[in-house]
C-alpha cells in the first residue's frame, strides 16, 4: 500500500467543504459524452411526430398514404394503428379521491386537446426523411371551442374535455382549524376587519417553460432480453415502473437508461407521449427507434410550469402582527393531469405561511383542465408560488403599517431560539436563523445607504427611481418522507437507495438511485464517500441512471439528491466499515472492540498497528484468510427514508433601478445569504444558487408562455420566449450562514431550488418598491417595461400579454408547407 | 429542425451567381450569412430547391475608401464592419449600430448585405443606412444599377432588389466628424429592438447644424424622422431643445403591436429614445 492511500488521520484534508471542480464537466462541456441523441444502434429507425395545430379538435380523418410513399419511409402509424400497445400516460398523484382525470393516450385517435398533441408518427430510415414525410400526412380536423383562459375555464364556460362535463379536476384544502394545527382563518379575518388590517390581493403566476438545454430524446432497443429505453429524463426508475404499469411488459423485462442528461428543471420529471410512442413503434417493428424533438416541439409540447391565479387574504393586527393567511388558488393543469401535475400546488400548500408565526392558515386549490399544454413541475414546484405570495404580501403589509419591509418580517418570523418550531401548516422546522442571514444580507447590500439613495431620488423626482426588494424565504425540500407522501395520496415513496462496492484494487464504485442531469452528483458524492471511507476523491466512481447498474432509486427532483440520496450513501458507506471491521480485526489479530476507524485506516488502539480499508478490500477479495462465517464481500446497500423535509432559508435583497420614462429596469445589486446547512462543495453550491437566481429573476422579468385566442403558443421560439443570457444579468453576491439540518447525518439542506424560489419576489418587490410612491402596489409578471410604464401611467398592474410574435423570419412566398404547429402566421420563429 | 432537401451551389463570381439565379428562378434562394434564411428553412417556412451561396465570392467582401464615400461589400460580416476603421471614421453610426446587433456568433456569420436585403423592419442596419443616405449597388443580368436608400426599402421584408438580382455593395457617403449614436431599446440583450433610433448630427458652434434621425421598427420599413431633423437644426444640443424636437418622432409612424409592446407604447418609446439618441450623438 502506498503512503497516500494510508493517509494518516491528521494529514487528511477533508473533502467535504472543498471547492472541487466537477469531475463530470470535461466530458459534459466538450460534448464528448453520451447524450441520448448521440446513441446510434444498428438498423435504427427515426421518428418524426405529426402534431395538431389546433388546441381542441375532432380528428376526422388521417391520410397517411402520401407519407408512406415518401423515400425511405418504413411506416406511418396513428393512434388507431397502435391501439392498446401505446399504453397510457399516467398521473401518479391524484390529489383527491374524486379527482377528475382525463384519459391520456400518448396519441389519441379521436380528439386532440392541445396544440402540439401528437396524432401520427412517421418512421423512416433517417431523421430528415421522417421529417419530410411528416409534412405529407394529411389530417382533417373539425375544430372545437377551446378552453383557454384559466378563470373562464374554472367556470366551465367551454369544456376542455366535453365528455367529462367539467374542467374542475380537484379541490384540495388544508385548514389549520380543521387540522388542529392552528386557529380558524375566517375568525382571524373577521376580527381584523373590525380592529386590524385585512389585505386582499390577487397575483398571477404566469405560465413558464422549463427550457432545459438538451431537447428531449428517446431511443428504444427492443432486440434483447430486456427492452432498453434510453431517455433524456430525470426519472429513469419511475419511467421504468410506469412503462411496466401501462404497457403490459414485465418490469423485469425493461431496462431504462438516463445517460448524460442536459438539464431538466422539472421539465424531464415526466413520462411523455414521445417516450411511449417510441416504445410502441420499436416493439411493433422489432427494430431500434429514436425520436429527438426539435426546439419548437420542446417549447410547445414539453410540459409547462406554474400558471396560477392566487387570491390572498392576510389578516394582521394594527401593529403588523400577522393573525391569519388565506390562500385560494386556481391552477392550470393544461389538457391532462400529468405525472405529478395536480400535486404541484399541493407541494406549496405547507409553505405559504413561510417563516412567519401565523396563528391561523387556510389553503385551497382548484386544479383546472384547459386546452393548453399540460403543466407539471418546474424548478421549485409549488414553493416558488408560495414564496412569491407571502413575500409580496409581507411587503404590502409593511407598506400598510408604514414600516420597513424587513421590520415587519422580523416582527413575525420564528426567532432562532424557538427552533425546532411547529408551524401552522403542521411542519416541524428543525433549524434556522433568520436574524443572522438577514443581518449578513443587509451588510452585503449596503441596505441603509441604498435606502438613503432611494429617498434622495424620490425627493428630487429623479426619472430613475430605486427600489429595494426583500425575500426572506424558506422552503421544504428533500422529497420526501414516504409516510407523508402516503398521507398525500402520492403513488410512490420518497426513499433513496445507495450501494458502495469496494473493488480489489482499492477503488470504490458507488451507486446512487438519484439521477443527475447537470447537478454535479458525481463530484459531491465522491467527496462524501472519500471522507467517509478515507479514500482518495479520484478513487471514487459514482454510477447512476441505468436500471441495470442502479436497480433501485427514486431519481432527482425536489432538491432531494444530496439530502436523501447522500444520506443513503453515508449509510451504505458506514455499513462497509462495519463489515470491514471484523475482517481487519482478524487480520490485525486484535479484538474488534480495540479497533478504531479514521482517515481510511483501521488501527488498534494504543498501538501503531493498523491497515487501510483498501487493504481490507484486497484481503476480502482474495478471501484467503477471513474469519469464520464472514462473507467475502464488503459491498453494502442502504435505503434511506427521510423522517422529515428540510428547510433551507435565506435572505435575498435586490436593488433595482426603474427608468420611469420607459419602464425599463436595471438591476443594480443582488445579494443573498442562504442557510443550507453544511456545504459539501461550495463551488457547486454557488453554481446552483447563481443558476437558480437567474431562473427566478427570469420569471419576474422575462419569461412567459403566451397563447393567442385560438390556443396557439405565440412565444414558441427563443426569439419570443425570452430566456436571459449572461449579458442580461449582473454578478450576484452570495454568502451563507450555517444552521445544520438535524435530520440527516451530514447536516445538509437542499439547494437545487432555493435560488429560484427566493428570487422572484425579491425582484418584483424591488420593482414595486421603486414606484410605490407613485401609487403602485403591483405589477404583473413578467414585469415588462411596457407593464411598468403603464402602471406608472395609471393603467394598473398590467393585464395579459397579447399580440403576435415579431415576424423576423418571413416565408418569402415559400413553396408551401403543410400546416404545422409552430409555423402558422401568428407563430414566432425559432432556431 | 431539419430543412427540406435542397441543391446547393457556391459560385466564385457574381456573374456565375446571377446565371444560377436566372436558371432556377423562383426555386432558388441566395444565402449570405444564413442567419435569417436558415431559421426559415429549418422551420420549413420556405423550401427552395436551390440555394446559391455567395460565400466564395471574394469581391463581395470588405470595406474600401472611394473618395467621398466608403463602400461596404455585401458579404462583409457584421463583426468586420463593426471593427473597421474606415467605417468608424466616416460612418460611426454604423459602428454603433453593429455593436448591439444580435450576439457575437451571429455578428460573425451574418452579413451587412444580407441584413439589408432581408429588410426586417426591426433590423438594426436599415435606419443607419437610410439616414446616412446609402446607395445600394444592385447587379443583374443587364448590368449594375444604384438605388438610393429612400427607394430601397419597399415594405416588410421587401426591397428594390429584383428576383434575378444581387446586392453587391453599399456606398455610404462619408459623414466624417459627425457625432453619432444608435440607441436600442430591448428587454434582453440578444433581441431585435422593440424600438431603436439612429441619430447622427453635425454640431457647429454649440448648435446642431445638420441632423439625421432614423427609426427602427416604427413601421414596415426603416423611417426617416424628418420632422425631428427639421426641428433640431439650429437648436442647441440641450435636453429641453432636443426633447421638444423628439416629440415629433412619432409623425408618420405605424409601429407594430406584438409581445414586446403595443403600438402606443412604441410611439411613446420613440420620443424618449430619440431624445436620448440625439443627445448622445451630439455629446460625443
Ligand atoms: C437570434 C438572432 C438574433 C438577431 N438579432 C438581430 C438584431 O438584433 N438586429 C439585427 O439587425 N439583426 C438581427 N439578426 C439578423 C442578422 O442580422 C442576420 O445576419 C441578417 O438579418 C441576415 O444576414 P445574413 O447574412 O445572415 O443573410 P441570410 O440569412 O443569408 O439572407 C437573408 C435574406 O437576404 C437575402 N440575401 C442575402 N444576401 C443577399 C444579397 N447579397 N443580394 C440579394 N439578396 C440577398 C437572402 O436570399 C435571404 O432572403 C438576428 C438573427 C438571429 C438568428
Amino acid at each position: 500500500m502506498t503512503a497516500t492511500q494510508e493517509r494518516p488521520a491528521d494529514a487528511v484534508e477533508k473533502e467535504i467543504g472543498r471547492d472541487r471542480r466537477r469531475k463530470e464537466d470535461q466530458r459534459l462541456i466538450t460534448g464528448r459524452t453520451r447524450w441520448t441523441d448521440n446513441i446510434t444502434l444498428p438498423g435504427m429507425l427515426h421518428l418524426a411526430m405529426v402534431r395538431s395545430p389546433f388546441a381542441h379538435a375532432k380528428i376526422v380523418s388521417i391520410d397517411t398514404s402520401a407519407a408512406k410513399q415518401s423515400t425511405n419511409v418504413v411506416d406511418v402509424l396513428t393512434g388507431a394503428d397502435l391501439g392498446e400497445s401505446l399504453g397510457v400516460n399516467i398521473n401518479a398523484w391524484p390529489i383527491t379521491p374524486d379527482q377528475v382525470t382525463p384519459n391520456h393516450s400518448p396519441m389519441p385517435s379521436d380528439r386532440v386537446a392541445f396544440a402540439g398533441e401528437i396524432v401520427a408518427v412517421v418512421v423512416a430510415r433517417t431523421a430528415a426523411e421522417a421529417r419530410d414525410a411528416a409534412e405529407l400526412v394529411d389530417v382533417e380536423y373539425d375544430e372545437l371551442p377551446a378552453a383557454l383562459d384559466l378563470k373562464r375555464s374554472a367556470a366551465d364556460e367551454v369544456l376542455a374535455h366535453p365528455d367529462l362535463g367539467t374542467n374542475k379536476s380537484a379541490y384540495w384544502v388544508f385548514d389549520s382549524g380543521e387540522a388542529g394545527t392552528g386557529g380558524s382563518v375566517e375568525d382571524a379575518i373577521a376580527k381584523a376587519r373590525t380592529d386590524g388590517i385585512v389585505l386582499e390581493r390577487e397575483y398571477r403566476q404566469q405560465r413558464l417553460i422549463p427550457a432545459f438545454m438538451e431537447p428531449r430524446s428517446t431511443v428504444v432497443d427492443p432486440t434483447g432480453e430486456q427492452i432498453t429505453m434510453w431517455s433524456a429524463t430525470q426519472i429513469p426508475h419511475i419511467l421504468r415502473f410506469a412503462l411496466a404499469a401501462t404497457t403490459g411488459v414485465p418490469e423485469s423485462k425493461i431496462r431504462v437508461i438516463a445517460p448524460d442528461v442536459g438539464g431538466g428543471f422539472g421539465g424531464k420529471l415526466q413520462t411523455t407521449p414521445e417516450e411511449w410512442i417510441t416504445w410502441a413503434v420499436a416493439r411493433r417493428l422489432g427494430k431500434p427507434a429514436k425520436y429527438t424533438e426539435t426546439r419548437s416541439e420542446s417549447l410547445m409540447a414539453g410540459h409547462h410550469g406554474r400558471d396560477q391565479w392566487q387570491r390572498l387574504t392576510l389578516a394582521a393586527e394594527k401593529d403588523g402582527t400577522v393573525t391569519g393567511f388565506k390562500v385560494d388558488l386556481l391552477a392550470d393543469l393544461g389538457a391532462y393531469v400529468s405525472l405529478v401535475g395536480g400535486g404541484v400546488p399541493v407541494l406549496g400548500a405547507f409553505m405559504f405561511n413561510s417563516i412567519y408565526k401565523f396563528p391561523a392558515y387556510r389553503f385551497a386549490v382548484q386544479t383546472v383542465l384547459t386546452n393548453k399544454t399540460w403543466t407539471d413541475a418546474y424548478r421549485g414546484a409549488g414553493r416558488p408560488e408560495a414564496t412569491y405570495a407571502i413575500e409580496r404580501m409581507m411587503d404590502e403589509l409593511a407598506a400598510e403599517v408604514g414600516v420597513d419591509p424587513l421590520e415587519i418580517r422580523e416582527k413575525n418570523w420564528i426567532k432562532h431560539e424557538e427552533f425546532p418550531f411547529t408551524t401552522v401548516a403542521g411542519l416541524e422546522y428543525d433549524s434556522g436563523n433568520y436574524e443572522a442571514a438577514t443581518a449578513r444580507a443587509k451588510e452585503m447590500l449596503g441596505y441603509d445607504e441604498l435606502r438613503a439613495e432611494q429617498r434622495r431620488r424620490r425627493e428630487s423626482g429623479d426619472p430613475v427611481q430605486l427600489g429595494i426588494g426583500v425575500s426572506t424565504f424558506t422552503e421544504m425540500c428533500g422529497l420526501a418522507p414516504s409516510r407523508v407522501l402516503g398521507q398525500l395520496d402520492y403513488g410512490a415513496g420518497g426513499w433513496e437507495h445507495a450501494s458502495v462496492r469496494m473493488l480489489a484494487t482499492g477503488k470504490v464504485e458507488v451507486v446512487t438511485g438519484t439521477s443527475a442531469h447537470g447537478q454535479g452528483h458525481e463530484t459531491a458524492f465522491s467527496q462524501i464517500v472519500a471522507d467517509r471511507l478515507g479514500v482518495a476523491f479520484e478513487d471514487v466512481e459514482v454510477l447512476h441512471g441505468d436500471t441495470q447498474v442502479a436497480p433501485k432509486g427514486m431519481d432527482t427532483y425536489g432538491s432531494r439528491s444530496l439530502v436523501v440520496g447522500g444520506e443513503a450513501m453515508v449509510r451504505a458507506a458506514d455499513k462497509v466499515i462495519e463489515k470491514a471491521k471484523p475482517i481487519a480485526a482478524h487480520l490485525l489479530e486484535a479484538s474488534v472492540d480495540d479497533l478504531e476507524f479514521s482517515g481510511g485506516r483501521f488501527s488498534v488502539r494504543g498501538t501503531d498497528q493498523g491497515m487501510a480499508i483498501g487493504e481490507v478490500a484486497l484481503a476480502t477479495f482474495a478471501a484467503h484468510n477471513l474469519p469464520d462465517g464472514v462473507e467475502a464481500s464488503l459491498d453494502s446497500d442502504a435505503t434511506f427514508d427521510p423522517v422529515a423535509f428540510n428547510f433551507p432559508h435565506g435572505t435575498h435583497l435586490c436593488a433595482m433601478e426603474v427608468d420611469t420614462e420607459t419602464g425599463a429596469l436595471k438591476m443594480r445589486k443582488y445579494v443573498c445569504c442562504d442557510d443550507i446547512g453544511n456545504i459539501i462543495n461550495p463551488l457547486i453550491v454557488s453554481g446552483q444558487v447563481h443558476g437558480g437566481l437567474v431562473q427566478g429573476i427570469a420569471q419576474a422579468l422575462w419569461e412567459e408562455a403566451v397563447y393567442d385566442d385560438s390556443g396557439t403558443l405565440v412565444s414558441g421560439s427563443f426569439v419570443d420566449y425570452l430566456l436571459p443570457t449572461a449579458a442580461d444579468t449582473i454578478s450576484f453576491e452570495i454568502d451563507h450562514t450555517t444552521s445544520p439540518c438535524t435530520t440527516n447525518t451530514l447536516g445538509t439542506k437542499g439547494v437545487g431550488e432555493a435560488g429560484t424560489i427566493a428570487s422572484t419576489p425579491a425582484v418584483v418587490n424591488a420593482v414595486v418598491d421603486a414606484v410605490r410612491h407613485l401609487g403602485i402596489n403591483d405589477i404583473q409578471m413578467p414585469c415588462t417595461p411596457e407593464r411598468v410604464w403603464r402602471a406608472i401611467n395609471g393603467a394598473g398592474a398590467g393585464g395579459s400579454t397579447e399580440g403576435a410574435a415579431m415576424p423576423h423570419f418571413e416565408s418569402g412566398g415559400a413553396t408551401g408547407n403543410q400546416e404545422q404547429p409552430g409555423t402558422s402566421s401568428t407563430e414566432g420563429a425559432g432556431s | 429542425m431539419i430543412p427540406a432537401a435542397f441543391d446547393y451551389v457556391a459560385p466564385a463570381s457574381v456573374e456565375d451567381a446571377l446565371a444560377a439565379l436566372a436558371e432556377h428562378g423562383d426555386d432558388a434562394k441566395i444565402i449570405a450569412g444564413g442567419q435569417s434564411l436558415l431559421p426559415v428553412l429549418r422551420m420549413r417556412l420556405n423550401a427552395p430547391e436551390m440555394i446559391i451561396d455567395l460565400g466564395r465570392i471574394e469581391s463581395l467582401r470588405g470595406v474600401r475608401d472611394d473618395g467621398d464615400a466608403i463602400v461596404i461589400g455585401a458579404m462583409t460580416p457584421h463583426a468586420v464592419v463593426g471593427s473597421d476603421p474606415l467605417v468608424a471614421e466616416h460612418a460611426s453610426l454604423i459602428t454603433k449600430a453593429v455593436e448591439h446587433l444580435a450576439d457575437a456568433q451571429i455578428r460573425h456569420r451574418g452579413t451587412f448585405g444580407g441584413a439589408l436585403a432581408h429588410a426586417d423592419p426591426a433590423g438594426d442596419l436599415g435606419a443607419p443606412a437610410l439616414v446616412l443616405g446609402a446607395e445600394f449597388v444592385i447587379q443583374g443580368a443587364g448590368g449594375t444599377r444604384r438605388v438610393a436608400a429612400d427607394d430601397f426599402f419597399v415594405d416588410l421584408f421587401e426591397t428594390a432588389i429584383g428576383e434575378d438580382e444581387i446586392l453587391t455593395e453599399v456606398r455610404i457617403p462619408k459623414h466624417t466628424g459627425w457625432g453619432a449614436h444608435y440607441e436600442k431599446f430591448v428587454r434582453v440583450a440578444h433581441q431585435w429592438p422593440i424600438v431603436a433610433v439612429a441619430a447622427t448630427v453635425r454640431v457647429d458652434g454649440g448648435a446642431i447644424a445638420e441632423a439625421r434621425v432614423g427609426l427602427t421598427n416604427m413601421g414596415s420599413t426603416p423611417l426617416r424622422a424628418r420632422g425631428v431633423e427639421e426641428a433640431l437644426v439650429g437648436q442647441p444640443a440641450t435636453e429641453d431643445a432636443v426633447r421638444a424636437a423628439a416629440a415629433r418622432s412619432t409623425e408618420g409612424t405605424n409601429p407594430p403591436s406584438d409581445l414586446n409592446g403595443d403600438a402606443d407604447y412604441r410611439r411613446h418609446l420613440a420620443t424618449v429614445v430619440t431624445r436620448r439618441a440625439v443627445l448622445a450623438a451630439a455629446g460625443g
